[in-house]
C-alpha cells in the first residue's frame, strides 16, 4: 500500500513530531519502502497461530497492593526543564 | 610490570586477591588508556573521581580479604544505563543534561560487588543502529583497521563504545543491551564476547528503553570466562522488573568445563545466505569442523521463518519504541525546544520530539506509531506478533528433536568502514531494508577485511556464548549449562578471541 504526504502528516502528527511540510514526501517514501519490506509477513500462514506476549512462558508476578514509594518531590522535579512552586511547568493548555 | 589494561577481569581479580596489583593502580592504569583512546570516542562521560573512590572502597575490602569477584574491576556501562547523578542520555540530544536521581539495578549490582565504574559509553541513539552513527555524540570507532588500510572502521551497535572500549583496552569490561543484536554485532566486529541473556535473566529497572519484549542486558568482555563472571554479577532476580526471572543465579564461571562431547550442534540451511562472501563462509566452515573436533554432533536442521524474523522485528521493534519513547514529551526531563510567542502545549510536543531525536529514531517511532494506529494494528502488529510465535516455534522444535545449540554465522559479512555506511542522508533503515545488496558489495570490495577483526559473538534465546571465529551459539531458554560449555569450548577449539588492540 502506497503512503501519501497526507498519511505521512497524519503519522507525523500522531507521533508528536514535526515534520516541515517540504519533508513529507520524502518521509512518505521511506514509510513506503520500510512497510514494503514488511509486506513480506503476508505470505506467512497464520491462521490459528496466538499472538505471542510472553517472551518467556511466564505470569506476571502480582504483588501486595500498597504503597512502596513516594514523599520525593524534589527528585521527581529535579531534571524538568521548567518546575515552578512544586509542580511542572507547561506553556498554555486551554484557552 | 605487566600492562594492567591487558588483564581479563580473572588474571586482574586473582592479581588484585594476591596483592601484586592494588586497585587503585589498576583504575589510575585504566584512566591513563581512556584519556590515551579518546580519537576512539568510546567513553562519552567520564567519571574518574567516581572510579577512584571505588577503587579505594574496594581496596579497603579486598584489604580486609572480603572481596567478591567484580571488586576493583574496571569496567564501563553504556549510556543506556542510569546511574545516579551521572549524565545519562542514550546518546541522544533529547536527553541532554538529564541526570538520573536513581541507580539501574544492573549497576547497583556491580557496585555493589565492588566493580570500578569509569564512565558511560558511546551507542547508537536509544539503542536503534547498527554502526554508532545515530549517536548524539558522534560514532565511536573500532580500534581495528585493515591489514594495510588506516580507513577507521565502524565497531557495530548499538553498543559500540562498549565494544571498541573492550577491544582497545580502555575497561577489562563492559555492559551492553541488545534487542535486535546490539551486542552480538558490535562484538562479533571488534574481536571481544558478547552474551545476550535469556530474557528475564537480568533486570531492565533503570535501563532506558527501546523495545521492552525483546531489550535484555549483557556483558561485553575478552573471553568467556569474564562473560561467566560479569553475568553472575549482572543477573538476578528484581521485583522492579515484571519480566525478571525469579530463578537462582548460578555460578556461571564454575559452569565452564570446555567439554561439549556428545553435545548437538544444529547448522540451520536458512542462515547460509547466498553471496555470503568467501571468508565468512570459511570461518563458520572451519568452526563446524573444530567443533566436530572437539567431540560435538554437528547436525544440519532447519528454521523455516528465520527469513521473517527481520520483517516481523521492524513492527515489533518500533511499536514498542513508539510507545516506550512517548514519555520524551519535554515536560519532566531532558531538553525542550524553544518556543515561539503564543505556542502551546502540542507545539511544545513536536518541537521538543522533532529537535530532540534524531532521524532515525523518528522514523522508527513514526513507524510504530503507524503500525499501532486504528485501521493498521492486526495487519501489521498482530501479524508481526503471529509470525513471532511462529519463529520461536521454529527453536522450540529444534531444542525438541535433542538440538543443545545452533551455530550461526555472528555477522554474515565482514565489516564495513564507517564511510560505507554512512550514505548521503541515506537512512539506516532504508540501507537495511534495500540494502542488502550494497552492502554486500561493499564487503566484497573488502575481502578479507572483516577477518582480521573476526571474532566471537553470540546469540541465542538462551545464553549466548561466543565462538571465536565469527561464529554464534543459540541455546535453548533457560538451559543453564551449555551456553557456558559451548562457549569455553569454542574458545578452547577456535582460540582465544583477539585480545587488546591494535591501538
Amino acid at each position: 500500500m502506497a503512503i501519501d504526504t497526507d498519511t505521512a502528516r497524519k503519522i507525523a502528527r500522531l507521533a508528536r513530531i514535526r515534520v516541515e511540510e517540504d519533508r513529507l514526501p520524502a518521509l512518505a517514501r521511506e514509510f513506503d519502502a520500510i512497510l514494503g519490506f514488511v509486506a513480506q509477513l503476508e505470505e506467512v500462514d497464520v491462521e490459528g497461530v496466538e499472538p505471542m506476549t510472553s517472551v518467556t512462558p511466564m505470569r506476571l508476578k502480582r504483588r501486595p497492593d500498597v504503597v512502596t514509594d513516594g514523599n520525593r518531590q524534589a527528585e521527581v522535579l529535579l531534571n524538568a526543564p521548567d518546575a515552578r512552586e512544586g509542580f511542572f511547568a507547561v506553556p498554555k493548555v486551554v484557552e | 610490570m605487566t600492562d594492567l589494561t591487558a588483564l581479563t577481569i580473572a588474571e586482574a581479580r586473582d592479581a588484585l586477591r594476591n596483592r601484586s596489583i592494588t586497585a587503585p593502580d589498576l583504575t589510575e592504569a585504566l584512566i591513563a588508556a581512556i584519556e590515551a583512546g579518546r580519537p576512539l570516542n568510546a567513553f562519552v562521560h567520564e567519571t574518574f573521581d567516581l572510579a577512584r573512590q571505588q577503587a579505594e572502597a574496594a581496596q579497603r575490602r579486598l584489604d580486609a580479604g572480603m572481596a567478591p569477584d567484580l571488586c576493583g574491576i574496571p569496567i564501563g556501562i553504556k549510556d543506556l544505563f542510569c546511574m545516579e547523578g551521572v549524565p545519562t542520555q542514550a546518546a541522544s540530544r533529547i536527553l541532554e543534561g538529564f541526570r538520573p536521581p536513581y541507580e539501574s539495578t544492573v549497576t547497583q549490582q556491580l557496585r555493589k560487588a565492588g566493580a570500578v565504574t569509569m564512565g558511560k559509553l558511546n551507542m547508537d541513539e536509544f539503542a536503534m543502529g547498527s554502526s554508532n552513527e545515530t549517536s548524539v555524540y558522534g560514532p565511536a570507532v573500532n580500534p581495528w583497521r585493515r591489514r594495510g588500510d588506516d580507513t577507521p572502521l565502524t565497531p557495530g551497535g548499538s553498543s559500540g563504545g562498549s565494544a571498541a572500549a573492550v577491544a582497545a583496552g580502555l575497561c577489562l569490561a563492559a555492559t551492553g543491551t541488545d534487542t535486535g543484536g546490539s551486542i552480538r554485532q558490535p562484538a562479533a566486529f571488534t574481536g571481544i564476547v558478547g552474551l545476550k541473556p535469556t530474557y528475564g535473566r537480568v533486570s531492565r529497572w533503570g535501563i532506558v528503553a527501546f523495545a521492552s519484549s525483546l531489550d535484555q542486558a549483557g556483558p561485553m568482555t575478552r573471553t568467556v570466562r569474564d562473560a561467566a563472571i560479569l553475568l553472575s554479577a549482572m543477573a538476578g532476580h528484581d521485583p522492579l522488573d515484571s519480566t525478571s526471572a525469579d530463578l537462582p543465579v548460578p555460578d556461571y564461571e564454575a559452569m565452564l568445563t570446555g567439554d561439549i562431547r556428545g553435545k548437538v550442534i544444529g547448522i540451520p540451511r536458512e542462515y547460509r545466505m547466498d553471496g555470503m562472501p568467501e571468508a565468512i563462509e570459511a570461518l563458520w566452515a572451519r568452526g563446524r569442523e573444530m567443533l566436530a573436533d572437539a567431540g560435538a554432533t554437528i547436525r544440519d536442521i532447519s528454521l523455516p521463518h528465520t527469513k521473517y524474523a527481520l520483517p516481523a522485528y521492524y513492527v515489533i521493534a518500533p511499536a514498542e519504541a513508539s510507545s516506550n519513547l512517548a514519555r520524551y514529551d519535554g515536560v519532566r526531563y531532558g531538553r525542550r525546544a524553544r518556543l515561539a510567542q503564543g505556542d502551546g502545549i502540542i507545539e511544545m510536543y513536536e518541537k521538543t520530539r522533532a529537535e530532540g531525536f534524531g532521524p532515525e529514531v523518528q522514523r522508527r517511532v513514526m513507524i510504530g506509531t503507524y503500525v499501532l494506529s486504528a485501521g493498521f494494528y492486526d495487519a501489521y502488529y498482530n501479524r508481526a506478533r503471529r509470525v513471532r510465535t511462529l519463529i520461536r516455534r521454529d527453536f522450540e522444535q529444534a531444542f525438541a528433536s535433542g538440538v543443545d545449540a545452533i551455530l550461526t554465522p555472528a555477522p554474515p559479512r565482514p565489516l564495513p568502514p564507517r564511510a560505507a555506511l554512512r550514505g548521503s542522508g541515506a537512512d539506516v533503515s532504508q540501507r537495511r531494508v534495500h540494502g542488502d545488496r550494497q552492502s554486500r558489495r561493499s564487503a566484497g570490495d573488502q575481502r578479507a577485511g572483516g577477518a582480521g577483526c573476526r571474532g566471537a559473538a553470540a546469540r541465542s534465546p538462551a545464553h549466548r556464548a561466543s565462538l571465536g571465529g565469527g561464529g554464534s551459539a543459540e541455546h535453548r531458554p533457560g538451559d543453564r549449562s551449555p551456553g557456558r560449555v559451548l562457549g569455553k569450548a569454542g574458545e578452547v577449539v577456535v582460540g582465544s578471541p583477539v585480545q587488546g588492540a591494535g591501538r
